[in-house]
């Protein structure tokens, strides 16, 4: 147990073990530590951001749906309206349609019946002529008396 | 057992004698062959075998530790990396606990002394005959494999860490500061005169205060890991008494054994940790 030499070789021996672990020994791994270190923080801090993100997104799909429900509702209410629109715009346009037709064949009866008549009315003057001319075939002549038989027809 | 002691003190007194190598009082250098030579040698002797033994495990500290820095990564880290990182953390943590002041030396530093300081204790559970037997078969004397159980190895690292001391100190706060450090307190004066009488005074109780703190510091070490070592050598006597008691002194090492891990792990924490203070005074002004 004397003191000698072995002293200074352990200080030198020390001194060197202890350059050797502060120039490649520390440094790299603690350096490795302290990305790592940062590099949790920063996994935590998305993975946070996520959670919040995908709150977000929640809220906002809830507020699409109900909204996407309103419009919904919306159209099935203008389109019940609609039906019941057309419905009566096709009562109303097959009520005038009717009407129409209804006038157009009671215009076309007129037409008839007036047609009708008038034949009836020149076959009657012809019948009436030719009776009156067998009556008085002899007498009479067509010719001197035509003025006088178109003016019964027309008062006819 | 050992080549020179059939007797017990002889026994105790082998396995505490370390393998000198210096210049023998007639001029010639060479091993000491016994206790007195080694003594005759003085200062200019040194000890092969705790140079030897502190030289390989802060080797094997270095080369390990280096080997898992080369692997550093900030990935998932594996194995012995895992290992080294978990380490270097619990430093990190104790030095950010003490060590206010930014300097880019006191965490390697402090790596080194804890782990070679451990590497260097636990030689201490290695039975105390295995060793010594083997260098005796291969010729060697002389082996005390524990080197923190040679004052020589704890005072080099305590004077390693007082010379860091004293200049951090210098480097800090300027040589006026640091004279004035150890001759302005703890009497203080405002009275020039009163100031140089207390001088001389403040001086002696800094400067002793200033000298105790490596000594302390590296025979609280020695004392300790000496004191394990010499229970294990006691309890290896047993082993030559017979059958009853060789079982006994077998439960009694392992009891011991266990136990000294928590001396073997204190000290070097007390040691990394007392540094670590000791520069943090260094740095600091009063």
């Amino acid at each position: 147990m004397n003191i000698n030499l072995t002293l200074i070789g352990q200080t030198i021996a020390f001194a060197v073990f202890v350059w050797f672990c502060m120039k490649f020994v520390w440094p790299p791994i603690i350096s490795a530590l302290n990305e790592r270190k940062t590099r949790i923080a920063d996994g935590l801090a998305a993975a946070d951001e996520g959670q919040r993100e995908k709150a977000r997104a929640e809220e906002h799909a809830a507020e699409v749906l109900e909204e996407a429900k309103g419009q919904a509702q919306e159209i099935i209410r203008r389109a019940e309206r609609r039906e019941t629109e057309m419905v009566e715009e096709a009562k109303t346009t097959a009520r005038g349609e009717g009407d129409r037709i209804l006038t157009a064949a009671r215009g076309e009866i007129d037409k008839e019946v007036n047609q009708a008549r008038e034949t009836l009315r020149a076959q009657l003057a012809t019948l009436v002529v030719a009776g009156a001319g067998q009556i008085l075939s002899r007498e009479v002549d067509e010719k001197a008396h035509s003025q006088l038989i178109d003016e019964l027809t027309q008062e006819l | 057992m050992a080549s020179d002691s059939l007797t017990t003190t002889g026994y105790i007194k082998h396995h505490l004698q370390n393998l000198a190598y210096g210049q023998h009082p007639d001029g010639t250098w060479g091993l000491a062959h016994s206790a007195a030579e080694a003594r005759e040698m003085g200062f200019w002797a040194i000890h092969l075998d705790t140079m030897f033994w502190s030289v390989a495990l802060g080797a094997l500290f270095v080369w390990s530790f280096g080997k898992a820095a080369r692997k550093a990564t900030a990935d998932t880290p594996s194995g012995w990396l895992n290992f080294v990182e978990w380490v270097i953390d619990f430093i990190d943590d104790n030095v950010r606990g003490s060590f206010s002041g930014k300097n880019d030396l006191i965490a390697p530093l402090s790596l080194t002394l804890f782990v070679w300081i451990l590497m260097m204790n636990l030689m201490d559970l290695v039975p105390v005959d295995w060793i010594p037997q083997i260098a005796h078969l291969m010729g060697i004397e002389y082996m005390k494999v524990v080197p923190t159980t040679d004052p020589n190895a704890t005072f080099g690292m305590a004077l390693g860490v007082f010379l860091l001391t004293l200049y951090y100190s210098i480097k800090v706060k300027g040589p006026m500061g640091f004279a004035a450090e150890l001759t302005m307190q703890p009497f203080q004066a405002t009275n020039p005169i009163l100031k140089i009488i207390l001088m001389p005074i403040n001086f002696f109780l800094e400067f002793v205060s200033l000298v105790a703190k490596p000594i302390s510091l590296s025979l609280r070490l020695f004392g300790n890991l000496f004191a394990g070592e010499m229970i294990f050598i006691l309890i290896a006597l047993l082993f030559s008494g017979g059958l009853a008691f060789a079982l006994v002194g077998g439960v009694l090492q392992l009891g011991w054994a266990i136990f000294h891990i928590l001396i073997v792990l204190l000290q070097a924490f007390i040691f990394m940790t007392l540094t670590i203070v000791y520069l943090e005074m260094a740095h600091s002004h009063h």
